[in-house]
């Protein structure tokens, strides 16, 4: 109980000190039932740690803060917050260290492949994968893809490779807010779920001419 | 019954495959073929023998006071199972909360028979207590196959409960910045091949809510609601929720609420 109640009122400090909240102007797109007060209670009360998912992942970043009420983020008035919000995310982005964009789009499929990592049933230490088939066409052999972000088909054939290019795709795995403040892609980088390695593969599944995801006369069988 | 399944996962394999040499050219040939596959499952859902387990649990004394669940009140009086899964979650007045099926189920075993929930709480969704409460889950909500969805919130604890839901459905945590609204906020979108209802829908709504408890046959398990939103919650890198916790049940309550009026086709059945 008494530890039940600690971890109560450390989320409620921080839903109270919420910038999203602090701002305190247009009612939240929820009732009044689910106030501070009465959402905080029940959070503390519904989750438990479960292997490496620990309750201090119910605290939520400024970001996640003022993107849980979509409505109240995309309004107009949510302007100013929104760009900030993005500047501050991009203020993260670390740039691969040896100046090297790309590294190999064979390892980088895998990665793509992978929906491994950092939850409950995962162990600590194990390499993560990107999730990246979860929402996006990638190589045209998968057939298998989700929708939720846009095709990736021919993404370095149609761009090209100059370096704000490559700059802007690098910022968008490393930390996909700093670019859209609240998309549903995660911050890969930032929140170390792929390593500085990993993002170069990807890099390279995406702008290598020899990735199937540029292959010039359509699909691979 | 079982067979009939191995011919539906044959026949999606093999539709599978044909699917996958003619790749791009016809891109929709693996959704339709996942279609027929689902469509095949329908003449036999393991379900049944659940509901047959769930039915004989329900009827048979049990527990220190060596009672049934046959006096169990799922909110349309004592002993009505008939349509009560439809209306649920609910208040009830006897214990002042709103309970979606699985924490009235526990209600019920306290009171009636005298057993201890801790166990049927705590213990993992594979293990000899949940397995009661999937199969006595199945068997009440195949009592309300074919009604209509009838939650509207009413009483101020149901209307919190609906607040709650939908603020929980929002709210963006952990490692990967996941809500449920990531997947299930936008309309007509898939992960890999899988469609994903959209949950502020009505008709969106309906597919996730009305449909579970499900087999799911690519695993072999009946899962509850309760299991499904646990596993949902795994995947969006969460804690994991407490069984019949608050937040599982104003999920219940949004998702309900948002169905209501649509048809439950429970227990369904799932790749």
């Amino acid at each position: 109980m008494k530890n039940a109640m600690t971890h109560l009122a450390a989320i409620a400090a921080l839903l109270l000190a919420g910038p999203a909240l602090a701002q305190g102007k247009a009612a939240p797109s929820w009732g009044p039932g689910a106030d501070d007060a009465a959402f905080t209670r029940m959070l503390a009360a519904s989750f438990k740690d479960k292997g490496i998912a620990k309750v201090d992942r119910l605290t939520q970043d400024e970001t996640q803060a003022f993107c849980s009420d979509p409505e109240a983020a995309a309004s107009p008035a949510a302007a100013e917050k929104r760009q900030r919000i993005e500047a501050a995310n991009m203020a993260t982005v670390k740039w691969p260290s040896d100046g090297k964009w790309l590294g190999d789009w064979k390892e980088g499929e895998k990665i793509a492949q992978s929906g491994r990592g950092n939850t409950w049933t995962d162990k600590p230490g194990e390499p993560n994968g990107g999730n990246c088939y979860n929402c996006h066409q990638i190589s045209p052999a998968e057939i298998s893809y989700g929708t939720i972000g846009p095709s990736l088909l021919q993404y370095g054939a149609l761009r090209g490779g100059d370096e704000e290019t490559m700059k802007a795709a690098w910022a968008k795995i490393y930390n996909a807010k700093s670019l859209n403040a609240c998309s549903n892609m995660p911050r890969a980088g930032h929140m170390g779920i792929l390593a500085e390695a990993q993002i170069k593969h990807l890099m390279a599944l995406l702008f290598d001419p020899a990735s199937p995801v540029n292959a010039k006369t359509g699909p691979a069988k | 019954m079982v067979d009939r399944v191995s011919v539906g996962v044959a026949a999606f394999l093999a539709v599978s495959a044909v699917a996958a040499t003619a790749a791009y050219a016809q891109k929709d040939a693996a959704q339709e073929g996942i279609e027929a596959y689902r469509e095949a499952l329908q003449d036999g859902n393991p379900a049944e023998l659940y509901e047959a387990t769930g039915e004989e649990l329900w009827k048979t004394p049990a527990g220190p006071k060596k009672a049934s669940l046959e006096q169990c009140d799922l909110g349309l009086g004592p002993g009505v199972v008939k349509g009560a899964y439809a209306r649920l979650p609910r208040h009830f007045q006897d214990t002042d909360r709103v309970q979606d099926l699985e924490s009235r189920l526990l209600t019920c075993m306290e009171t009636l028979q005298g057993k201890d929930p801790k166990p049927y709480v705590e213990s993992a969704f594979t293990a000899p207590p949940k397995e009661e409460m999937i199969a006595l889950a199945a068997y009440v909500s195949g009592q309300s196959k074919g009604d209509a969805i009838a939650v509207a919130p009413k009483h101020p604890k149901e209307q919190a409960m609906y607040d709650l839901g939908k603020r929980m459905f929002y709210y963006q945590s952990g490692p990967y910045d996941f809500s449920c609204a990531t997947c299930h906020g936008q309309e007509g979108t898939r992960i890999r091949l899988q469609d994903l209802p959209y949950i502020p829908g009505t008709k969106g709504a309906a597919a996730g809510w009305g449909s579970w408890p499900a087999y799911r046959v690519s695993a072999g398990q009946m899962w509850s609601m309760q299991w499904r939103l646990n596993d949902c919650f795994r995947q969006q890198r969460f804690p994991e929720p407490v069984y019949t916790s608050d937040a599982t049940i104003a999920l219940s309550m949004y998702m309900a609420a948002n169905a209501s009026g649509e048809t439950m086709k429970t227990p369904g059945i799932k790749r």
